[in-house]
């Protein structure tokens, strides 16, 4: 092997192991970081895991915000229709949020299965439904018109 | 009749792009002049009846013709009149027209500067452009015309543009970064034109470059008022969410920087020929995607796709056409490109590479983070987000490396360099830099402790004062210390060098304000205070005021620092009138070195309000650092040497041009 092929070689040996360590990283950073959409009725069924960072939505009940009198502590309950979850946050929520509407909230599970919520977000527009929340919606209301036939 | 005029007129267009697609591309083979000049006047005439067609749009937002469905979702009567023209690119269809507008316009701005070209070559260039205009005016017209009325039975009165679009930001920013996005066409007009002529040498890289560049500056100077709209109107402070949207400009902009630096090597010395090319159709297929991205809905979801298969699916054959048909074009004629020359060691050829493995391995990271989501959606993977956890880990370590070579940028030599002679160079700055870095940020905290000694900070002072003082001591070699010579030295150099320095002014506001960023919710009754950064925060109390299309509260916050009174901030809760939609006004008090920012929450009854406050030191750097860089493309794009007489230059294609076959 001469010395300019020899070269070559180590090039390409290079490039195979940098990109081969890129994509392993990228992959691994891929999985840590991202975040699940799970339904109230997921959750209430135990399907997700407890203590890690993911997000959930649905309708905001009417009447289910609570504020805490004393800080910016507050609760609310969101359905899709056949579940409900309790979600916990302390902060300001956003311009659109209303009981009524669709929401998203994103933080962890806990042991009560309540999410504790780092971050609440509502649509961006009076028109727009969250594509999560919509189809978890409809797909609830469908499971409730089967359960409706199957008891009948 | 005015918008079945501008229907009309978008129709004309579209035929005379036909004719600018395929007559001088013709003729460039049979070499008919006369067919190669035809695209030169198809550019400017395409160019009048789109303008046209934009002006009709216009005046159906200004004068509230409901009967057009894009103006009835997208106006309303209430909304003031510089709101109403803003309207026009506020949504999917107009904003494709303002595309086509702005492309046309670069078209013609071709066909006016090609003097210099060679005909068979700007033909071809032409041609490539007006094949992409028939592209978007295609779909402007079968699938999202702007122009379609609502019958029988017009609206009375119209939605509304969502309010967080109603600011002078919105009105700057889409057609800032329009053309930044389609001024790449041109660079991959001009990639395409060499590939099917096979003559790719000096001569075509140094017409191309003041055209990259030019988009360039747009691009940087478009994401940078992105930056700062998100900042001040979204009203929590934050400036970069690693958002989807923001990621599709950011693309295109680390493919065009990479092309910027890539194409400078391959016009000066040779080399990185057909990466040069490939980086060409990147940057415009990314900017391409780009446009889809935000416009198709897909970003909302998969099935937003779906739910309009026209729309989804004649975008999903242009790019492929684009894309597809431009690599293939590559494959076909890249590989016989061979670089004229060689380099070695490190020479300015070898760090230009570096530049462009940090900047492309930044932008891939991008787009798999970007695209993932989608991919699992399709696959049926489940819903998912990728966090800016992901962005962070990846965008932080490739950056600081970028800005450590940058460093050496004005010392390098083409050819080779030695390394000794870099060490020698760099050894001042870095001990500058060291004791910088080390130091400052014990002055920078109100009380020193090794909790509020920040490493982030450490880290981030060292890069900047690294790249900026390394900058300075080549400025002082190459004027050797005086100030005369300063204005012999090239636009091209001090582009680089304020580019440069920009990107460090940029860096730091992000690095400072990331690491002595204060944040705080509270619940506040009025006369309460809070101590936020050295600040005493006042909240005195709220009223209620009437804007032209909204009602707001408007809170009353004084601000302190010990005893002197600093400024009385009112941000605002704002409700418009014709959406019902809230909206978060947050005022803030600016300055060079940090930012107060109030933002009022929501009324939590007896009189007391959520309120955020923050100081943010140094955030201003961030835009301040973006229009550098701006500034710094303009001044290389403005090098003298890209307006020489013409007279050398046909000498030069001659003498420099490769042979292909």
């Amino acid at each position: 092997m001469n010395n300019s092929r020899k070269q070559r070689l180590q090039v390409v040996l290079l490039v195979i192991v940098a990109g081969a360590l890129a994509s392993g990283l990228i992959i691994y950073m891929l999985g840590q970081n991202a975040n699940y959409f799970y339904t109230p009725s997921q959750i209430a069924r135990g399907e997700a895991p407890g203590g890690v960072f993911l997000r959930a939505g649905g309708m905001v009940v009417e009447g289910s915000l609570v504020r805490d009198m004393d800080s910016l502590a507050l609760e609310f309950k969101v359905t899709d229709g056949s579940a409900v979850l309790v979600v916990q946050h302390t902060g300001i929520l956003p311009d659109l949020f209303d009981e009524g509407e669709a929401a998203i909230a994103a933080g962890k599970i806990d042991k009560n299965l309540v999410l504790q919520a780092t971050e609440v977000l509502a649509k961006h527009d009076e028109n727009y439904m969250p594509p999560e929340v919509k189809e978890s919606m409809s797909e609830a209301y469908i499971n409730k018109r089967k359960n409706a036939a199957g008891t009948q | 009749m005015t918008v079945e005029l501008g229907h009309i007129a978008l129709i004309f267009a579209l035929c005379l792009a036909v004719i600018q697609a395929i007559v001088p591309m013709i003729g460039s083979f049979s070499g008919h002049t006369n067919w190669m000049r035809v695209g030169h006047s198809m550019a400017a005439g395409q160019f009048v009846f789109v303008a046209l067609s934009f002006a009709c749009l216009t005046t159906a937002f200004i004068q509230d013709d409901f009967s057009v469905a894009y103006v009835a979702n997208n106006s309303n009567t209430l909304l003031p009149l510089q709101f109403k023209i803003s309207a026009v690119w506020g949504a999917h269809e107009g904003s494709l027209l303002l595309w086509a507008l702005i492309l046309s316009g670069w078209s013609t701005a071709v066909a006016l500067c090609s003097g210099k070209l060679p005909l068979v070559l700007s033909a071809r260039v032409l041609s490539v452009l007006g094949a992409i205009s028939v592209g978007f005016a295609l779909f402007l017209l079968l699938t999202s015309n702007p122009f379609e009325r609502i019958l029988p039975i017009p609206p009375v009165e119209g939605g509304d543009l969502n309010p967080l679009l109603q600011d002078f930001g919105l009105i700057v920013h889409p057609p800032m970064l329009y053309m930044g996005y389609v001024g790449f066409s041109v660079p991959f007009a001009f990639a395409i034109a060499a590939l099917i002529g096979g003559q790719f040498d000096s001569a075509w890289a140094r017409w191309s470059r003041p055209w990259i560049n030019v988009a360039w500056v747009f691009l940087t100077i478009g994401i940078s008022l992105g930056s700062w709209w998100a900042y001040y109107e979204l009203g929590w402070g934050g400036w970069w969410f690693w958002d989807p949207v923001e990621n599709a400009s950011f693309m295109p902009w680390l493919a065009g920087t990479a092309l910027m630096h890539s194409i400078s090597a391959t016009e000066k010395r040779g080399v990185f020929r057909s990466w040069t090319l490939l980086l060409a159709i990147l940057t415009f297929s990314l900017s391409l995607l780009g446009t889809f991205l935000v416009r198709s809905g897909v970003l909302t979801s998969v099935h937003a796709f779906a739910s309009d298969p026209e729309r989804g699916i004649f975008i999903l054959i242009f790019l492929s056409i684009v894309v597809g048909g431009s690599l293939l074009l590559f494959a076909l004629r890249g590989p016989t490109m061979r670089s004229a020359t060689s380099y070695s060691g490190w020479s300015r050829e070898t760090m230009l590479l570096i530049n462009n493995v940090f900047l492309v391995s930044s932008m891939a990271m991008i787009l798999i983070g970007t695209l993932y989501p989608l991919l699992a959606d399709v696959l049926d993977m489940g819903k998912i987000s990728v966090g800016p956890p992901y962005f962070n880990f990846f965008f932080v370590p490739l950056m600081s490396g970028l800005m450590v070579c940058l460093g050496f940028a004005g010392f390098t030599r083409w050819k080779s360099t030695e390394g000794r002679f870099l060490l020698r160079k760099g050894l001042v700055p870095s001990i500058v830099s060291l004791i910088m870095a080390l130091t400052l940020p014990m002055v920078m905290v109100e009380k020193l402790s090794w909790s509020t000694y920040s490493l982030t900070a450490v880290v981030i002072l060292l890069l900047v004062f690294w790249v900026v003082t390394m900058s300075l001591e080549d400025l002082w070699l190459k004027s050797r210390g005086k100030l005369s010579s300063l204005s012999g030295l090239s636009g091209s150099y001090w582009g680089m060098l304020i580019a440069h320095i920009g990107l460090a002014v940029c860096a730091l506001g992000v690095g400072l304000s990331t690491a002595y960023d204060v944040q705080k919710d509270l619940r506040m009754a009025p006369g309460d205070s809070t101590d936020l950064g050295g600040y005493q925060f006042q909240f005195i109390d709220v009223e209620r005021v009437e804007g032209p299309n909204f009602i707001a509260y408007r809170g009353n916050v004084e601000v302190r620092s010990g005893d002197v009174f600093v400024v009385s901030l009112s941000p605002e809760k704002r409700s418009y009138k014709s959406g019902g939609q809230v909206m978060t006004e947050a005022d803030i008090d600016g300055q060079l070195n940090r930012d107060l920012y109030v933002s009022l929450g929501e009324p939590l009854g007896d009189q007391a309000w959520a309120i955020r406050f923050q100081v943010k030191p140094f955030v201003r750097c961030i835009w301040l650092g973006g229009l550098l860089i701006g500034l710094g493309g303009l001044l290389a794009a403005l090098d003298k040497r890209y307006r020489r007489r013409r007279l050398k230059k046909s000498v030069n294609v001659k003498s420099e041009g490769l042979a292909f076959e």
